[in-house]
């Protein structure tokens, strides 16, 4: 699949011999991964998700002043089945985060993630609670971060414009979703005592028999 | 608007800097008998005690002076729990306070007891009264009280989820609570998150400004401070490969059993339970007391349970829906909170009193303004100081506009519940941009504006943004709620979907502590800005819409009616707005470090949602001791059941979209 540049090859297609004249000025040759994330970046469909407050500024981004539709990425979709793309629109707290997984487990591939404002990247000023999760990345991979509490319409179409550039550099031969081998599923956290994120369970478990580094146990 | 004043004492000013987290109220020994209380209390000099209103004078001299003492600050204690019960009836079917405002519990370490506080109020009107009780922690830290309080459930339906939230917070048990489980964080948890011994995994200390942080400025990342690089905690021997995880643990007994999950109390206004009128009459199968099962079995038909939530379009947000169905009728409904539970009254307790103003703005992140405004209201009353006059109108100003965007949002998103899928929010959005605009050039943001401060505001209008104002409230707005009703007021479909859907009588919604144009769309012309005016509010000319039909339509109604008095408010403060003195907008000086003195308050708004209470501590310290947000969605919820049982799923969601709940405030 080499890539001549298209002045070349409009240029030796229009002087093939082999090609009828009349297909000469009515067809286009492009590489396969061009035309192929020609069409994903226009068309992505992200899910109709919202967590809190930067939801309310993803709605007024779909809405008639921001336009997502220029886009081609007005399609909310309320079923991740259908869903290219998860904007992590709010605060990740730890009763939410396994439904979250379970969601983007759900998603088919190619699937995309914007962790969109300062609590879903990192969590926020909410970050010291008890039960924020300190940013969607600890658990999901993210793909474009935007900041700001909540960031601004105009800042989660730049992290469009983002993603469609991420989208334009991938090529067929080596995305994740077309190897062979399992998918890479995030295993859901488990709701105990606290969050166990169950990748990490052994380390827990270890750590936890060793008496307790815990500075929370309350003073009797 | 706080209606009860603190009493700074005598000695707190000078004193308190010193003692900041030791100053909390104890009550003197001579006035209180010793049965039901923790010993060891006999302060020398206590906070002053609380002068009794008539109301509370009347009840003390009903149950007798060692039943009810005057507590520190203000309001009584009831001594004998036993007696609670017996004296919440009488303060609501004698004194006339029928509706319970507000409950929440105080963790007084120091002196070993935790303090449960009631703020019944009148449905008439003026101030509600404090009622406090005390129970002793208990030794295991981790188990709830031995001593449990009586549930107020049986006679204030509204009490139900707030109890559950102090349960959960403070591991206080209620006696006769029908379902006393864990609400925001999840069944498992460990700990009581709210007591003052229960640290977060992130603790870095009691108070900010952190040590580390200022005026030190070291930084340093909470994932490399903390031993599990991470924001969790587990208890010493925990094995994550082998435990038993139930978060929903006891969430479906009640609907699978078929035993009625709201218990009724013979004398309780909760026994006549109304049947549903208009539309929603012709369909109900099983009644609210679950008389029909019987007849289920012999059918044999079959109920599922469906979880709606928490990740559903129509839930406005991650609330999660457990409704049980016949078919499409909803027979039994139970809510699943705690999605968005992100800690605010945690977090508020640690921060200064000046960091929290821009967590308010978070509570309700539709109507941040209005959110601010019942907090610093709160922290100013307790300071005693007053803002500029310019400063107050500018206040209104900000808050009504938010009142007008918020209904607009909320009438946008009715119609997308009914089905009318994006085409009418798209025009709400419209407009409600225009006043973001507003919003964004006077504070910097368009829904976190952070505006407020104590004894004023942060930036004052330029005479373009007046002139902005002036076109808004003058033009742009009017002639858009017009085309608004015109289009959507006498639309068939909207009120063969909305009449008679969603119906709770006045008398039941004041028992469930419904607030806000809910309320006044069942006919009770409840609204703070008039019956305890707090602001400026009592100088302008408008209206309370009210509204008899307690269902959806006139749920609508009344939204569209108070963005037309709003703007009235809007104009007038314009108009009256020359007659102040520009950039005089701070009263006394910027202060970044308040010192509250000792002393509670609980004050109150009237939010676009309904009635926004904090109920703030002060101990005389840089930090609030504690700091409870009485949110309305979160109480308004309480009474969702009731409106929806014997309705279709479809209508369920309608229901759900007029109350116009944010998670955020649901949750904190």
């Amino acid at each position: 699949m080499a890539e001549p540049t298209n002045a070349n090859v409009s240029e030796e297609f229009q002087n093939d011999p082999r090609v009828p004249d009349e297909l000469k000025n009515n067809v286009f040759i492009t590489s396969l991964d061009k035309l192929y994330n020609w069409g994903r970046k226009r068309s992505m469909w992200p899910m109709l998700f919202g967590l809190a407050c930067c939801a309310i500024e993803m709605i007024a981004t779909a809405a008639s002043r921001h336009d997502l539709a220029r886009f081609g990425w007005e399609l909310m979709r309320a079923s991740p089945r259908q869903a290219d793309l998860m904007i992590v629109s709010g605060t990740v707290t730890k009763k939410m985060i396994p439904q979250i997984v379970r969601l983007y487990n759900q998603m088919p591939e190619p699937r995309y993630v914007i962790a969109m404002g300062a609590c879903a990247t990192a969590g926020g000023p909410f970050k010291e609670g008890y039960n924020v999760v300190s940013g969607v990345d600890k658990f999901i991979p993210v793909d474009v971060y935007i900041t700001g509490c909540p960031p601004r319409p105009e800042a989660l179409l730049h992290s469009f414009i983002k993603l469609q550039e991420k989208i334009e550099k991938q090529s067929l031969r080596n995305v994740p979703w077309y190897r062979k081998g399992e998918d890479d599923v995030v295993p859901v956290p488990a709701l105990g005592p606290d969050l166990v994120d169950l990748r990490r369970a052994q380390e827990i478990k270890e750590k936890a028999a060793q008496a307790a580094p815990a500075p929370e146990q309350p003073a009797a | 608007m706080a209606e009860e004043t603190t009493h700074p004492t005598p000695a707190e000013p000078a004193a308190a800097p010193k003692a900041a987290p030791a100053a909390k109220p104890a009550s003197p020994a001579a006035t209180k008998p010793a049965a039901a209380k923790p010993a060891g209390h006999a302060a020398p000099k206590g906070p002053p005690l609380a002068t009794l209103t008539p109301e509370l004078v009347q009840l003390q001299q009903h149950f007798g002076e060692n039943v009810i003492t005057p507590a520190p600050y203000v309001g009584v204690l009831v001594n004998d729990l036993n007696k609670l019960r017996e004296v919440m009836t009488y303060v609501r079917d004698q004194l006339g306070f029928d509706m319970l405002a507000n409950v929440t519990a105080v963790d007084y370490i120091k002196e070993g007891y935790i303090q449960v506080v009631y703020h019944p109020q009148r449905s008439k009107g003026g101030q509600p009264i404090t009622i406090k009780v005390r129970v002793p922690r208990g030794s295991d830290p981790v188990a709830p009280t031995e001593v449990a309080v009586p549930s107020l459930t049986p006679i204030y339906a509204g009490a139900e989820f707030q109890e559950r939230e102090i349960y959960d917070m403070y591991g206080v048990r209620f006696e006769g609570h029908p379902d006393l489980r864990r609400i925001l964080t999840w069944e498992g948890f460990y700990g009581w998150p709210l007591r003052k011994d229960w640290h977060e995994p992130y603790y870095e200390g009691d108070t900010k400004p952190f040590d580390s942080r200022w005026p030190g400025g070291h930084h340093q990342l909470a994932e490399e401070r903390v031993p599990w690089a991470d924001n969790v905690n587990y208890p010493p021997g925990f094995d994550p490969l082998n435990f038993n995880a139930n978060p929903d643990a006891g969430l479906y007994d009640s609907m699978l059993s078929g035993v009625p999950h709201a218990q009724v109390e013979p004398n309780g206004h909760a026994q006549q339970a109304p049947q549903p009128k208009g539309v929603g009459a012709a369909v109900p199968v099983y009644d609210r007391n679950h008389n029909n099962l019987a007849d289920e079995e012999e059918l044999q038909t079959d109920q599922i349970i469906v979880n709606m939530g928490p990740q559903h379009p129509s839930t406005h947000g991650v609330l999660r829906m457990v409704v049980k169905l016949d078919g499409e009728t909803v027979t039994d409904l139970k809510l699943a909170l705690g999605y968005l539970h992100r800690n605010h009254e945690k977090i508020g307790e640690r921060n200064t009193w000046l960091h929290n103003i821009p967590y308010t703005d978070r509570l309700d992140y539709i109507c941040g303004i209005a959110n601010e405004l019942g907090y610093v209201i709160t922290v100013e009353k307790m300071m005693g100081i007053k803002p500029t006059e310019r400063a107050e109108y500018l206040r209104v100003i900000m808050a009504e506009l938010t009142r007008i965007q918020s209904h607009f949002w909320a009438i946008g998103f009715l119609l997308n519940d009914l089905g009318a899928f994006y085409t009418p929010a798209l025009y709400f959005i419209t407009e409600r941009d225009l006043i973001l605009d507003l919003f964004e050039s006077v504070s910097g943001s368009r829904l976190m504006c952070n505006y407020m401060r104590f004894g004023g505001v942060s930036r004052d209008f330029t005479e373009e943004q007046i002139a902005h104002a002036r076109e808004l409230a003058f033009d742009r707005i009017p002639r858009k709620i017009d085309e608004l009703e015109q289009l959507l007021t006498d639309n068939e479909i909207i009120k063969a979907r909305t009449i008679g859907v969603g119906y709770l009588p006045a008398e039941r919604s004041i028992n469930y502590s419904l607030t806000g144009p809910c309320l006044r769309a069942a006919g009770v012309p409840y609204d703070i800005r008039r019956v305890d005016p707090y602001s400026i509010y009592d100088r302008f000319d408008f209206e309370i819409p009210v509204f008899y039909g307690a269902d959806v339509y006139d749920r609508y109604r009344v939204r569209v009616a108070e963005m037309r008095q709003s703007l009235r408010i809007v104009q007038q403060a314009l108009n009256q707005l020359d007659q102040t003195k520009p950039g005089d907008i701070q009263a006394g000086k910027k202060a970044y470090n308040h010192r509250v003195p000792a002393g509670e308050a609980y004050g109150r708004v009237e939010t676009p949602k309904g009635e926004l209470g904090f109920y703030l501590v002060s101990d005389g310290g840089q930090n609030p001791y504690r700091y409870h947000v009485r949110s309305s969605s979160f109480i308004n919820l309480n009474s969702l059941k009731e409106m929806v049982v014997g309705h279709k799923v479809a209508d369920a969601v309608v229901i759900l979209g007029s109350l116009d709940i944010v998670l955020g405030e649901v949750d904190r």
